[in-house]
């Protein structure tokens, strides 16, 4: 027999890995979109992920203008790669796209994360690699409600219209 | 777009339930769609429903970024009087169109 009837998702987990600007803006708009939704959304940032929940990073993301294709002059020319490899250029460029960013109306990664956990979200940070940078909670944003085990993480992923992300 | 009858008025709606000319919209319309979204509308509510509304008219896009540095609620306040929906049902209520923001 044919149902038609909709399951809505429930609960996503996601997690970000790597520490770009739109890495960890992908993130956070996707977790962002899923609690205004009222979909029950856990966050878990691992690796790289973590400067975008250290304090002393998480305002000042870069974007890479090395090995990154899609990267274009202002006009829409391509970026020169030799030129993405000076000094100073991937800093001024980052700080040009936040600038665009915040035109848009796009919150600060420190003010991101408040309005996710502002609507019920939660976010943790990855054990194993708060341990290899050699971090500490106080080193992560307030927001971050603790570092668990990947074991832990995964426990939080029950139930059958749960999905988990990877950006 | 459907004719609906809320709160004895018939009134234009979108296939989700928004309606299509927000003039149609008075407060006994709101809070008979807040009754269908579990939601019991007080003062501070209308507060932020009418913010919506001068919002929509002036034609600025909503975020619940901005709805929070209205000055009338923050965004946890808003999470809680429009629970699982802050922008969408609020809006629903409002009778502004359906939000088309992403934050």
């Amino acid at each position: 027999m044919e149902t038609k009837e909709k399951k809505p998702l429930e609960k996503v987990c996601i997690i970000c890995a790597k520490g770009n600007l739109e890495d960890v803006y992908a993130t956070l708009v996707m977790a962002n979109g899923a609690v205004m939704e009222g979909i029950e959304t856990n966050l878990f940032f691992t690796f790289f992920g973590l400067e975008g929940i250290t304090k002393k990073s998480m305002n000042h993301l870069h974007t890479a203008t090395t090995g990154n294709p899609a990267m274009k002059m202002p006009g829409g020319l391509p970026f020169p790669t030799m030129l993405g490899g000076l000094p100073g250029v991937e800093s001024a460029v980052s700080s040009m796209m936040r600038k665009q960013m915040d035109e848009l109306g796009m919150p600060p990664v420190d003010e991101f994360l408040e309005m996710i956990t502002a609507g019920g979200g939660t976010i943790y940070a990855c054990k194993l690699a708060v341990d290899m940078f050699k971090l500490t909670k106080e080193d992560l944003s307030d927001e971050v409600k603790d570092i668990i085990t990947i074991g832990e993480f995964y426990e939080l992923c029950d139930g059958d219209r749960t999905q988990i992300i990877f950006t | 777009m459907a004719l609906k009858t809320i709160a004895g008025v018939e009134v234009k709606v979108t296939e989700d339930g928004y309606l299509e000319d927000m003039t149609q919209w008075n407060p006994e319309i709101a809070k008979e769609i807040a009754k269908e979204l579990g939601i019991e509308l007080t003062d501070k509510h209308f507060e932020v429903l009418n913010y919506l509304r001068d919002r929509t008219i002036a034609k600025e896009a909503l975020t619940i970024r901005s709805v929070g540095k209205s000055g009338i609620v923050d965004i946890k306040q808003l999470y809680e009087l429009f629970p699982k929906g802050p922008l969408k049902f609020s809006s629903k209520i409002a009778g502004i169109p359906k939000p088309t923001s992403c934050i």
